[in-house]
């Protein structure tokens, strides 16, 4: 196994993390605005982090998780 | 309504390769001789490989080809129809996710306490009834449900269960289901609560560690919203730092002088524990549900896979028999009744769970990118959870089935002295010596574990005996024994607030048909209230279960079960009604035998619970009992006073009525959706189905874990990565792609 392998493993790991902790979830949010229009305005992290809680304060049915 | 055409992969290759005949030919044949051991051996201990043996070589030929089967020939899952995720996406909600990462969040949310505390509790029956149970019901039920109810809520933007019963069968059955929804809730969270009290009860250590984890969620709560919005890993592994120091610390608080301090009587943490649902349950979501969430995902994940690597690293042996005579005489201390139909309905999640419905209609089908990988997400998980189970038939197994029964029995068969319990363990068919039942309690740090009903300290003595056979020793089973404790502890106490804010919401809907204020969140008074409603409602049953002389994991277990699989009724019936009005009558049985299945076994627990002569299992016989013996002046055991036994009589009148409120809202259900079926086989023009309309999706991804070779061909043909993508003649855009 070479270092480049063990890089790539690592990249992986850290991908499938942040993915499903929805860490990724704000970049994901920009590059969608950011998709059709460069210069779209976006919220900021912390904004964006604010508004995700707060929709799960509306509705606490999203996310909710079984037994 | 035309049968729904597409081409489909089956049509295409159905005949197998040698090669691949000769490796399921061998997977089949290590399940059956697996499951021949099982079965067959008497009076000899039998190894926890053969369990793990009959479980994946069952769980691999299911995949394969029952669910393959249910994706292309029934369902017709069609890679070229968008799905909600890609039509709508909106980069949060709605999005295409990858496969493996929603199959990771999918399992999460089905995975909780359930499977650990049921086949615990049903292993009283010896290790075969449940273990029966749990594989072929997943693999005929449970997976079933929750990839047909995922398929049709993803054809449906996501729509919830409820929504689906009222679009498509209609407002009686819709209200009926809603009704379903909000009182098991409540029965669950006391249910689930009640296990975290008998755990947590006279254990200063246990009572420290979890009552660690309110700062430790406060902190990670305030980190994330104030320091570095969004950074869930790292704050997630200073979380669980903190939370291992708090179990390590729980056993120094145990051995000094703040142990009275902790020590804290079932009563007082019933307070503790209302207080808490209810303050939990109005504090604002960021401070203390969604940094709790975190901590509980991590340990949950980290735990079971933990758990997977300590059973095939020890591969203990089973000392439990095949099948107790409690299989058929119905006599049991954990819970009365018979094997059929009690065992079906102590065993929901892990074999066939109703709350499975509400993930597979609610999160998931707004995130999944292509139709195809419906198969490996609702079924592949639900297989995934299924096993969690198995393991934890395997901790309950493992253990002395003297011990097992000492610690599951209520206080009324065991007594309070390792004497009088190793005497009442002797009278049900077991022996174990009050040296060994003192000396179990010892290595574990706890006073006693007589009575510890609820599965949890079972499954944490049995996970400790596991864990400590591959690190550390006997040294380090105390450790290991709160470390399952608290890892119980920590995923029930985020369904107890979670369960208290759905619940809430639902009421507010309901109320604000009343008074409209009560449907806006932001309405102070309006959540106080409703909340206030939700957790009277499961405390009152938390209280009861822990006063109750019966023993209230033995009452309200069974009520939990039948009330998790009148859910199950819901949900397969919705997706029965849904295969008959879309065109599927010839594949009906799919969810229509389970659902059968289901109703026959609901039906016959709740007969039994509210009918039954012996006064052990029918609640009213119970009352009628309990209430001849007030009127003659008479304390009948385990009553110790006339106070005990008002409160009997109470108790089995309420369940009692609940019961039969759960089987009456089954048969409406029933009813409804019968109708609506026959409706559709008469007269197929009149069919409106609430479907959103066929899209053409761009999106190239494959279908399960590993790519096969067509699809990598595909991929390449489309010019996306390995992870799938939008073909590249259209606008790219973000897929949640690795870069």
């Amino acid at each position: 196994m070479t270092l480049t392998d063990v890089r790539r493993a690592a990249g992986r790991i850290r991908w499938y993390v942040r993915e499903l902790t929805g860490e990724s979830a704000y970049d994901r949010y920009v590059a969608h605005a950011r998709s059709r229009d460069p210069g779209a305005p976006v919220m900021t992290r912390r904004q964006f982090e604010r508004s995700r809680t707060d929709a799960r304060e509306a509705d606490p049915r999203e996310g909710f998780r079984c037994c | 309504m035309p049968e729904p055409q597409s081409t489909t992969p089956a049509q295409r290759q159905r005949a197998l390769s040698p090669k691949s005949i000769a490796i399921w030919g061998a997977v089949a044949l290590v399940g059956a001789i697996a499951w021949a051991v099982l079965a067959l051996s008497r009076g000899e201990e039998v190894s926890a490989a053969w369990m793990l043996a009959a479980a994946l070589g069952s769980y691999a030929i299911a995949y394969r080809f029952y669910s393959r089967f249910i994706a292309h020939r029934v369902l017709k899952v069609d890679k070229n129809r968008a799905t909600p995720a890609e039509r709508l996406d909106n980069g949060v909600d709605f999005h295409p996710t990858d496969r493996r990462v929603l199959f990771g969040h999918h399992f999460a949310a089905i995975a909780g306490a359930g499977p650990l505390v049921g086949p615990v509790l049903a292993a009283q029956m010896g290790y075969l009834p449940g273990t029966i149970w749990i594989i072929v019901g997943v693999i005929l039920a449970g997976a079933v449900q929750d990839m047909v109810t995922l398929f049709f809520s993803t054809r449906r933007d996501g729509r919830s269960l409820g929504q689906m019963a009222r679009d498509e069968i209609g407002p009686f059955g819709g209200a009926a289901a809603l009704v379903a929804v909000f009182a098991i809730m409540i029965i669950l969270l006391a249910v689930l609560a009640l296990v975290i009290v008998n755990a947590l009860a006279h254990s200063p250590w246990g009572v420290f560690s979890i009552g660690m984890t309110i700062p430790i969620a406060l902190f990670m709560g305030v980190y994330l919203r104030v320091l570095r919005p969004g950074r869930v890993s790292e704050v997630s592994v200073i979380g669980v730092a903190l939370l291992l120091l708090a179990i390590v610390s729980g056993g120094w608080v145990a051995e000094s002088s703040w142990a009275d301090t902790f020590t804290l009587e079932p009563g007082t943490l019933v307070v503790w524990m209302i207080v808490y649902g209810f303050l939990a349950s109005v504090l604002p979501v960021w401070l203390l549900l969604a940094p709790r969430d975190y901590l509980s995902t991590f340990m949950k994940v980290g735990t079971i896979g933990l758990l997977a690597l300590g059973v095939f690293i020890a591969l203990p042996t089973m000392k439990m028999p095949a099948v107790t005579d409690f299989a058929t005489s119905g006599t049991g201390p954990v819970f009365a009744g018979s094997m059929f139909p009690f065992v079906f309905i102590t065993i929901a999640c892990g074999a066939l769970s109703g709350f499975h419905s509400l993930v597979s209609s609610g999160t998931t089908p707004k995130m999944v990118q292509k139709e195809t990988q419906i198969r490996m997400i609702g079924y592949g998980a639900m297989l995934t959870e299924s096993f969690v189970a198995v393991m934890a038939m395997i901790t309950a197994c493992i253990i002395d089935p003297g011990l097992y029964f000492a610690i599951n029995s209520p206080v009324g068969v065991v007594g309070d002295s390792v004497q009088a319990a190793s005497e009442a363990v002797t009278n049900l068919g077991f022996s174990i010596s009050p040296e060994a039942l003192a000396q179990a309690a010892k290595d574990v740090e706890e006073q006693s574990l007589l009575s510890r009903t609820g599965g949890a300290p079972t499954f944490a003595l049995g996970m400790s005996e596991i864990f400590s056979a591959v690190v550390g020793g006997t040294a380090m089973k105390a450790f290991w024994y709160h470390f399952a404790i608290m890892f119980e502890a920590l995923f029930i106490l985020t369904t107890v607030d979670a369960g208290t804010r759905v619940g809430r919401f639902m009421l507010q809907d309901m109320l604000g048909n009343v008074y409209k204020p009560f449907r806006q969140v932001s309405w102070k008074p309006g959540v106080w209230f409703a909340s206030a409603v939700v957790v009277g409602g499961w405390g009152y049953f938390l209280w009861v279960g822990v006063h109750d002389p019966l023993g209230g994991i033995n009452q309200l277990f069974p009520l939990f079960g039948i009330a998790n699989q009148l859910l199950a009724a819901v949900a397969l019936a919705v997706c029965t009604t849904l295969l008959v009005k879309s065109g599927r009558l010839k594949w009906a049985w799919v969810t229509a035998v389970p659902l059968a299945w289901d109703v026959a076994v609901t039906l016959t627990a709740s007969w039994q619970k509210i009918f039954s002569d012996d006064v052990k299992v029918g609640f009213f016989a119970q009352r009628d009992k309990y209430q001849a013996g007030i009127d003659a002046g008479e304390v009948l055991p385990p009553a110790k006073n006339m106070d005990q036994m008002h409160t009997v009589v109470t108790n089995s009148t309420v369940d009692g009525v609940l019961c039969a409120l759960f089987a009456v809202l089954i048969v409406v259900v029933l009813a409804d959706a019968g109708r609506v079926c026959l409706k559709a086989i008469r007269d197929p023009e009149s069919v409106k189905l609430h479907e959103a309309p066929y899209v053409e999706s761009r999106l190239v991804a494959p279908a399960s874990i590993i790519a096969t070779k067509e699809e990598k061909a595909e991929l390449v043909a489309a010019g996306v990565g390995p992870e799938g993508g939008n073909r590249k003649e259209t606008a790219p855009a973000g897929t949640g792609t690795p870069e």
